[in-house]
């Protein structure tokens, strides 16, 4: 850790450096002489012995390399394939091999032994779990459900959680979305407990082997990245729409990190401990269960944690394929356009996770500080309470939710969405109305940035990457990101990656500037952040579709509305890992700037911004990943390029162009993660 | 050696636990699944696909709402895009798809080769899709009326998304759509810009009627937001069967208007056939473009809940739904 560091001041310099570099080698038609003057410039001027600080200096001595490795191969490839956008000499077209598999999938879906003997189980089981689940959920009725939950709630983290669950239940019932709530949650019940169990047997085998470990990191990188709208569409064609595939779409994307932090947590147990244990003569599998497994329980109670709010953010998407429950209430108000209504239905959403959050969380903070003894009892208690509550509201005939208790908000939110929208559309004195702004934003960034991007030189843009990742982190993280953009322009999908990379990389600075700016008064003072935190949870748990029309609303259709949804998923955790990080910065430093006479805005440039330099990091990480997952959404909008290609192979049932964008997609997103993200290998090492 | 036998050990019991949750034994038909939320008590269900724009919400409530009160079935929805819909159809997953705008490709494939789908006659609406653009426009500059002459408005029809052409705002990605083909076969001056979602598209069209800008669009008839958003239709070359023919062949030949089409309904073949009451109810569901707007209107416009704007005009009309009772 601490030889990785040293080096990585200087890296944000020679970054800014190298950006500039190839492009304007990209346009001297002579590039090789003309990088290698760049690379070199800072450091004749600075010093003496060229030679030695070459030598000595990482940052200086990669740029170098990668500029010869430029001038060699930049010229053969211009030579042989031109420059401009990504050649067609260098494209695989899929599309037929794709076409004929969907063919092949429709045609033996009812017959074939693959369908009847596998696929149709996996199905079944889904369907009876959930089914299940829900028959128990419906029979404890509403008082039952809420008395255990809150129960649970209590047992497990306390008064002040047990309250909120009880209140958000409540908001559920009175918002009329008892029944809706009750699908989502059977649904959820069986969808993270499939991505528990999946992604614990997968970090499992990670955590005990390296080579699994290995293995298995780039294919959760993909689950990840991949959006989802681009695997519902063969989850479709395999499985039919309904509850099944909706299932089976939610696991994919929340199994990862449960996997990833039941390895992190089995490959970072203290060496001594188990040491010890094999002293004693423990087996391999007594070593597991006895030391490494509960040494892990926090990550894998985070990992839990993880699944869950993974899931839930799911629960939308994947009602666009037939799930039933809250987010199909919210797909279907998005399409009379009905804001309100949508609004009714996203708030459950938000509600159970915060709560199942906070509950999972306060689990993880309580585990190991309880004593035994009383566990036994009080689990006793609440089963008996639950069973009493459900039996007697059964008694009384009130299994489901009372009628008469509920609120109608739809129509007042619908009236305060149309007099914001009346009046920030236009005509604000001074500084314009949205619709202004939209225009400008698309106008003076969006443009000249897809314009630049789309004249880069496909060999030019290749080395940017490369020279970014690369100063980022080792060759290898190099490699991967070039390679995953050549795979971008192999699949033929080069002119609208770059467009929707345009789009990305606007909306990641605009939610930076804000989330910086946010985040420094927050860490300022403790009622800012207390003030912004339900806030926070609010935007980063409400769906998109949830805001994707009152966006439209403002700022019209097209890139601009695309990004301000962006924006406002993304800056949540900008904010949060930004403010963490500038509050963590060592007190004793803060100290001695203030007493040399620092004013605070010296202090924060000097000191906080510093210090806090991998949390900034990982925010920019983090807004990137983020911004990218919304921008695809945003193809719903009129956000175009990728985006737009993924909800158009779902909706024509197109498998190469709905497929094809969404691996696009992927390698766009494992570019970027790898561009950003300087502490990866380091982490990877020290786990 | 002994972690390696932990993780095989680990990973059979796993696999074979699974397997024995999930299989029993035997094939499992995935034609044959229920939804998990449906009623265990042996009721008669109907599936209805419900596609994203009003028009066919409104007809499935108005299904919905008979089939329950009238004739007691349970009936659930599902809201899904329109080639998913026929996936599912021919797969059983819903019962029946109320309003069709031409599907040949689906239409050859499942109804002509698989027999899995049975078409269940007209709606009684007829659809029309076009260019059309706001009454108020069209009143001050009766010539953009004419596609010929679209390229002199071209400079006022300019937004951020149309890049220093005009712009022709598209829907939803589903939607049957020329326009890229019109636009370059035509030669004229303007860039599609896909809203990407039908909500997207009202919404912007909305706020230009607000602002009383001038916008040319592609929609459809019938449509609730005419009452709200008078539009007239631009002439495009007029539609022939040699120029569909063409672009057929080709998608990217075609330079005439869209067709006019009646809308047509789809059934599962298996429901059509055991489906009783219900299939033959769903198979005499006609009604007019004025019945429809009127329900979809109090859907879109008013926000009433689909169940209750049924209701209403369910009571509003009985003479026209006394005739499809079986």
């Amino acid at each position: 850790m601490s030889a990785a560091t040293s080096p990585a001041k200087p890296a944000t310099k020679a970054t800014k450096v190298s950006t500039a570099k190839p492009a304007q080698a990209g346009r001297a038609s002579a590039p090789a002489p003309g990088r290698a003057t760049a690379a070199e410039a800072p450091a004749a001027s600075g010093s003496r012995n060229v030679l030695s600080f070459l030598s000595t200096h990482p940052v200086v001595r990669k740029l170098l390399l990668l500029a010869i490795a430029a001038a060699v191969l930049v010229p053969l490839a211009h030579a042989r394939w031109g420059s401009g956008s990504w050649p067609g000499a260098l494209t695989v077209g899929l599309d037929e091999p794709l076409g004929k598999v969907s063919d092949w999938i429709i045609d033996n879906r009812d017959s074939h032994w693959v369908f009847l003997y596998f696929f149709g189980h996996i199905s079944n089981a889904i369907v009876t779990s959930v089914h299940a689940v829900y028959v128990v959920l419906l029979a404890l009725g509403w008082a039952g459900v809420t008395a255990a939950a809150t129960l649970l709630a209590w047992r497990v983290a306390g008064v002040k959680v047990a309250a909120t669950t009880l209140a958000s239940l409540a908001v559920c019932g009175l918002l009329d979305m008892w029944v809706p709530t009750m699908r989502t949650l059977a649904l959820m019940a069986v969808a993270v407990a499939a991505s528990v169990v999946i992604g614990a047997l997968l970090g499992l085998a990670a955590g005990l082997s390296d080579r699994m470990f290995r293995g298995l990191r780039p294919v959760l990188d993909t689950m990840q990245a991949l959006p989802a709208f681009a695997y519902l569409l063969p989850i479709v064609l395999i499985f039919g729409i309904g509850v099944a595939p909706a299932v089976l779409a939610t696991v994919v994307y929340a199994a990862p990190p449960m996997a990833r932090l039941t390895a992190l947590g089995l490959r970072g147990t203290d060496k001594g401990v188990l040491e010890a244990v094999t002293s004693l003569g423990a087996t391999g599998r007594q070593r597991l269960l006895t030391a490494r497994l509960p040494l892990a329980r926090r990550e894998l109670l985070l990992g839990v944690n993880q699944t869950i709010m993974m899931a839930l953010s799911m629960a939308v998407i994947a009602s666009v394929i037939g799930a039933d429950g809250l987010g199909d209430r919210v797909y279907q108000a998005l399409s009379t356009v009905d804001v309100g209504s949508a609004l009714a239905a996203g708030i459950p959403i938000v509600l159970l996770a915060i709560v199942l959050d906070r509950t999972t969380a306060a689990a993880g903070e309580r585990m190991g500080t309880e004593t035994r003894g009383k566990g036994g009892q009080r689990w006793a208690l609440v089963a008996v309470a639950t069973a009493a509550v459900a039996v007697i509201t059964r008694a009384m005939g009130a299994l489901s939710w009372p009628d008469g208790w509920t609120v109608a908000i739809a129509a007042p939110v619908n009236d305060a969405k149309d007099w914001m929208v009346d009046h920030l559309y236009s005509g604000i004195p001074g500084i314009g109305g949205t619709a202004d702004w939209a225009a400008h934003y698309t106008g003076w960034v969006l443009d000249p940035l897809r314009d630049g991007l789309l004249g880069l030189p496909w060999w030019g843009a290749l080395v940017i990457v490369a020279a970014l990742a690369w100063l980022i982190g080792t060759w290898r993280t190099a490699l991967t990101a070039v390679l995953a953009m050549g795979a971008i322009g192999v699949l033929g999908r080069w002119e609208s990656s770059m467009d929707t990379l345009s789009q990305v990389l606007a909306a990641v600075a605009v939610t930076l500037v804000l989330g910086f700016a946010i985040a420094v008064g927050a860490a300022r003072s403790r009622r800012t952040e207390r003030l912004l935190r339900p806030v926070l949870d609010v935007f980063q748990t409400m769906p998109q579709f949830v805001y994707l029309i009152p966006v439209v609303a403002l700022f019209g259709v097209g890139r601009a509305p695309a990004a301000a949804a962006a924006i406002v998923y993304a800056l949540p955790a900008v904010v949060r890992i930004t403010s963490q990080g500038l509050r963590q910065v060592n007190p004793g430093a803060m100290e001695s700037a203030r007493s040399l006479g620092a004013t605070s805005g010296q202090q924060l440039r000097h000191v906080q911004f510093p210090l806090a330099r991998p949390e900034l990091l990982l925010a920019v990480n983090q807004a990137v990943v983020l911004v990218l997952s919304v921008v695809i959404i945003g193809g719903l909008v009129g956000g175009g390029a990728l985006g737009y290609e993924v909800v158009f192979g779902l909706a024509q049932g197109d498998l190469a162009t709905g497929l094809m964008a969404g691996v696009a997609i992927a390698c766009l997103g494992l570019m970027l993660d790898r561009v950003t993200q300087p502490t990866k290998a380091r982490a990877g090492k020290g786990a | 050696m002994a972690r390696k036998r932990v993780i095989t050990i680990g990973a059979a019991l796993a696999g074979s636990l699974g397997l024995l949750a999930a299989t029993g034994c035997g094939a499992a038909d995935m034609t044959k699944q229920a939804s998990p939320y449906a009623n265990a008590a042996g009721a008669k269900t109907v599936t209805l696909s419900v596609q994203s724009w009003v028009g066919a919400r409104a007809n499935t409530a108005v299904a919905q709402y008979l089939l329950e009160h009238e004739l007691g079935y349970r009936v659930d929805t599902v809201q899904v895009d329109e080639v998913p819909a026929w996936d599912a159809l021919s797969q059983g997953r819903v019962d029946a798809i109320m309003e069709d705008w031409g599907h040949p490709e689906q239409e050859q494939r499942y109804v002509k080769d698989k027999k899995t789908i049975a078409p269940g006659g007209d709606l009684g609406v007829t659809g029309h899709i076009g260019w059309f653009v706001p009454k108020y426009f069209a009143d001050a500059h009766p010539d953009v009326l004419d596609w010929k002459n679209l390229n002199k408005y071209a400079s006022q029809l300019r937004t951020g998304e149309s890049g220093g052409k005009g712009q022709l705002l598209d829907g939803s990605p589903s939607y049957v759509t020329n326009d890229k083909a019109l636009v370059k076969n035509l030669n004229l001056d303007y860039q599609v810009v896909f809203a990407g979602s039908e909500a997207a598209q009202i919404t912007q069209i909305k706020q230009f009627a607000k602002k009383k800008q001038p916008f040319l669009t592609y929609w459809y008839e019938p449509q609730w937001l005419f009452n709200e958003v008078p539009m007239v239709e631009v002439k495009l070359p007029k539609y022939t069967d040699a120029c569909a023919e063409k672009g057929t062949a080709d998608p990217d030949t075609v330079d005439c208007a869209y067709p006019t089409s009646s809308l047509k309904k789809f059934f599962n073949a298996e429901f059509t056939e055991k489906g009783g009451k219900a299939a033959r109810f769903l198979k005499n569901f006609t009604w007019s473009k004025k019945d429809q707007n009127e329900v979809s209107q109090m859907i879109a416009e008013e926000k009433l809940p689909a169940e209750e704007a049924a209701k209403r005009w369910v009571q509003r009309h009985p003479d026209v739904w006394k005739a499809w009772l079986p």
